[in-house]
């Protein structure tokens, strides 16, 4: 029908959409992404050593001052405790029983054509969801570049266990001046710009996990936009941990110069194996002057069954860094996934006038537990900032919220509102909020709201009577609820993210 | 069409008899319609035959076209063709009504085995209807139910009635909270939709619904049974003298 207007289309998207329940329908009951893909690696020995650090350092072909950095934060780390602060409970991780890398066998030549490169990585690409040609040029195929794209523009950045896979769009990228490559490559092509701003968001020492990530991180995604440019596309790495036994401790980079503006997302998935699996990532954002970043994450990694074996610890340290006046960052995650999250993507407000916005989707069920939030670190002046989370609590889960809102006393006439909404769904589960509010001058104005609430039945009982079953109604109530968030990310991510509130709430009613 | 036998309910928590042996029979093609004192239980009649929780049927039957409609799901009673507008429609937050409609129709079609409406069909219907039913565009794309009036609500529910094609329609004091110029359209909306394969129960407390729906037969609840039938005449002789005289009637 060629009179439909764009408006009356996005009214029927809105909300849950037909996908969603297609998605679930097809999962049939299960985790989505919890294939593995039986593909020979390369391990470095189990256990993590000086000399772990160094092979680790060497296979990257890192300088001399990258090898000593990570071994300094070896160093710190063997001094450090693991935090115990957040509400989460999970058995002692035996740090020495982990591999530290991985790497597929396949990806230690470079291949010329389709026909080399080992097909189940290439399956692997297509259950992510990649379009072909990028998985082209993930798989290294040369003149990849050139083949005329299909549909989207995205450019990709995979990373499969410690390792990435390359990238798309580099050409395309580079014409404008954009860097986008892993974080390795932008280490032997722009070791300047690393070593500027590595380290310099979330310091080696900052925390357990950061230094952790600091000594043995493998690979992640570097991006550096130069001033004055506008992304032309939108970013996006998918991570993926497919080996057993295998941490995982991606690195990622992003800085906007000023002026500039990108759109960055992140999607993560991993098999489905009994035994828990460690990830712990660091993101690292600069924004210089009159800069913007958006920064989406659909975090999907295995969330374990449901009577809690397996899945993955996550243990993340997100930070951006509002350098310049009038800088901003945007947050939005969807957490859905892992047995265990940590995680607290954070804001410096350091420029005048800079601001940053943080919106969260966070999902517990079964016997999952998150511990999730953000800090809002006003230093500037007039800076402004909005947290919107929601978290959903189903089975046995426990879901916190943790936030701080610091004003500091240089940081005058700033602004902070957060609303904080948990909803139940059944009675064995918990929402906890936990807001820390500090506040150093007396012209800023912190706003703070709160509502928990359990899952309507008579809301439940209206979907059902027009026909919907119980699981289609959950997913329509929840991602009514979930609305505002899900309207802050990009639109194709945002309808990945409807279909996996859905999935992720299967089997927590009835 | 539908058929209500000796039908008892009491509240699942706790030791009150609502129903008290309702026996109700609405044939294809025929508007039945229910009056009745504040708590007589019409609504509550209304909500287990559409499976809401929280009620215990103790005894009797209710079939919809033969088929026991007391062991199936909402969603299940809801495809075989029932539909019922509620005195209270439901507010939920952040869902589209459109979104909402669009879902429940396809839903219904799935549970069929039809095929589903695809989003431009669907589109083309909806707004159709909603003209009749003077629902803007605006109206269907806020939430369902948030900050709808009263008489909002109700044209509402008759859109999503006209939407999903029920075969049993139950309305429930769809007419209170509506103007007069509301209730013209609901009347015309449901009166669009009779037709001889489709039933309807109206429950009401005034005539003035019923001067533009004209009922088949008109039926007195009280205390959890019907404790009278009869013609539309049934209807103004309560509108002019009360449940009183009747009820000693049958004391
Ligand atoms: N869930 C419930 N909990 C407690 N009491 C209930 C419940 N449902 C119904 N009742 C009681 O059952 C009786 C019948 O209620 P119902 O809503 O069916 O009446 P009604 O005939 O629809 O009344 P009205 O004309 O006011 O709408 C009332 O006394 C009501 O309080
Ligand atoms: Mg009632």
């Amino acid at each position: 029908m060629d009179t439909i207007t764009l408006n009356e289309q996005s009214g029927v998207k809105d909300g849950v959409d037909q996908d969603t329940v297609d998605a679930v329908r097809e999962v049939g009951g299960k985790y989505k992404h919890g294939w593995s893909t039986d593909i020979e690696m390369d391990y470095a020995p189990k256990g993590l050593t000086p000399d772990i650090v160094r092979l680790i350092s060497k296979n990257n072909d890192e300088p001399e001052w990258l090898t000593e950095w990570r071994l300094a934060a070896y160093d710190r780390w063997l001094t450090k405790t693991e935090p115990t602060w957040a509400m989460v409970d999970y058995p002692e991780i035996d740090f020495q029983d982990q591999y530290y890398y991985a790497r597929p066998k396949s990806m230690a030549v470079k291949p010329k054509s389709l026909d080399e490169v080992d097909p189940k990585l290439l399956a692997t690409y297509a259950k992510l969801g990649i379009p072909l040609k990028e998985q082209m040029i993930l798989a290294g195929i040369e003149g990849a570049e050139n083949a005329p794209a299909e549909g989207r523009k995205v450019a990709v950045d995979a990373v499969f266990d410690s390792v990435s896979l390359g990238t798309t769009f580099q050409d395309e990228l580079k014409k404008a001046g954009v860097i986008f490559c892993s974080i390795s490559e932008a280490v032997r092509e722009h070791p300047e710009l690393v070593k500027k701003y590595l380290g310099t968001v979330v310091p080696v020492n900052d925390n357990f996990y950061a230094t952790l990530n600091s000594a043995v991180f493998s690979d992640g995604s570097f991006v550096y936009v130069p001033p004055g440019v506008r992304c032309p596309m939108e970013l996006s790495t998918y991570f993926r941990i497919n080996a057993e036994n295998t941490g995982q401790f991606e690195r990622t980079l992003i800085i906007a110069d000023k002026g500039s503006y990108v759109s960055y997302l992140e999607g993560c998935t991993a098999p489905q194996r009994d035994e828990s699996q460690l990830h712990a990532a660091v993101v690292e954002i600069i924004i210089e002057e009159d800069a913007e970043v958006k920064y989406s994450t659909v975090q999907n990694w295995y969330p374990g069954d449901e009577n809690g074996k397996g899945g993955i610890y996550n243990f993340v340290t997100k930070r951006a860094d509002c350098r310049g006046d009038r800088a901003k960052v945007m947050w939005t995650q969807v957490e859905t996934g892992s047995a265990v999250t940590w995680k607290y993507p954070s804001c410096i407000l350091r420029g005048d006038d800079s601001q940053g916005e943080f919106y969260s989707i966070a999902i517990a069920n079964n016997m999952q537990q998150a511990d999730t939030g953000t800090k809002m670190i006003h230093l500037g002046k007039r800076t402004k900032s909005r947290i919107v989370s929601k978290g959903i609590s189903a089975g046995k889960a426990q879901n916190t919220y943790r936030g701080l809102v610091s004003m500091h006393p240089k940081a005058k006439e700033s602004r902070n509102y957060t609303q904080c909404d948990s909803l139940l769904i059944g009675s064995e589960c918990g929402a906890h909020t936990v807001p820390y509010i500090e506040v150093k001058n007396n012209s800023s104005r912190v706003e703070h709201e709160a509502t928990t609430s359990k899952v309507d039945d008579d809301q439940l009982f209206y979907c059902r009577s027009r026909g919907m079953d119980e699981e289609e109604a959950v997913a329509l109530v929840v991602n009514g609820f979930c609305k505002d968030v899900l309207q802050a990310l990009p639109m194709e991510f945002a309808m990945e993210a409807q279909a996996l509130v859905a999935i992720s709430l299967e089997g927590s009613v009835g | 069409m539908l058929s209500i036998k000796n039908l008892h309910v009491k509240l699942e928590d706790e030791d009150k008899q609502i129903l008290k042996g309702v026996n109700l029979e609405v044939e294809a093609g025929k508007v039945h319609a229910i009056m009745g004192p504040n708590g007589s239980g019409k609504s509550t009649l209304s909500y287990v035959l559409s499976g809401k929780g929280g009620y215990e049927v103790t005894d009797g039957t209710a079939k919809l076209e033969g088929v026991d409609l007391l062991d199936m799901e909402p969603e299940e009673r809801a495809a075989a063709g029932l539909f019922l507008a509620f005195q209270y429609p439901v507010e939920i937050p952040g869902v589209g009504n459109m979104t909402f409609l669009r879902t429940a129709v396809n839903a219904q079609r799935k549970a069929r085995g039809e095929e589903e409406m695809s989003a431009s069909e669907f589109l083309k219907v909806v707004r159709a209807k909603a003209k009749d039913l003077q629902i803007d565009a605006e109206m269907l794309k806020r939430p369902v139910n948030m900050g709808f009036s009263g008489g909002e609500k109700k044209r509402n529910e008759i859109l999503q009635m006209a939407m999903l094609e029920p075969k049993m329609c139950i309305l429930d004091e769809t007419d209170s909270g509506l103007d007069v110029d509301a209730m013209k359209l609901v009347a015309d909306g449901v009166n669009a939709l009779r037709s001889e394969g489709r039933g309807f129960l109206v429950i009401t407390h005034y005539q003035r619904l019923l001067d533009h729906i004209k009922p088949d037969v008109v039926h007195i609840m009280s205390d959890g049974r019907i404790i009278k039938s009869g013609g539309p005449e049934l209807a103004l002789d309560v509108e002019h003298n009360g449940y009183a005289d009747i009820k000693a009637e049958v004391a």
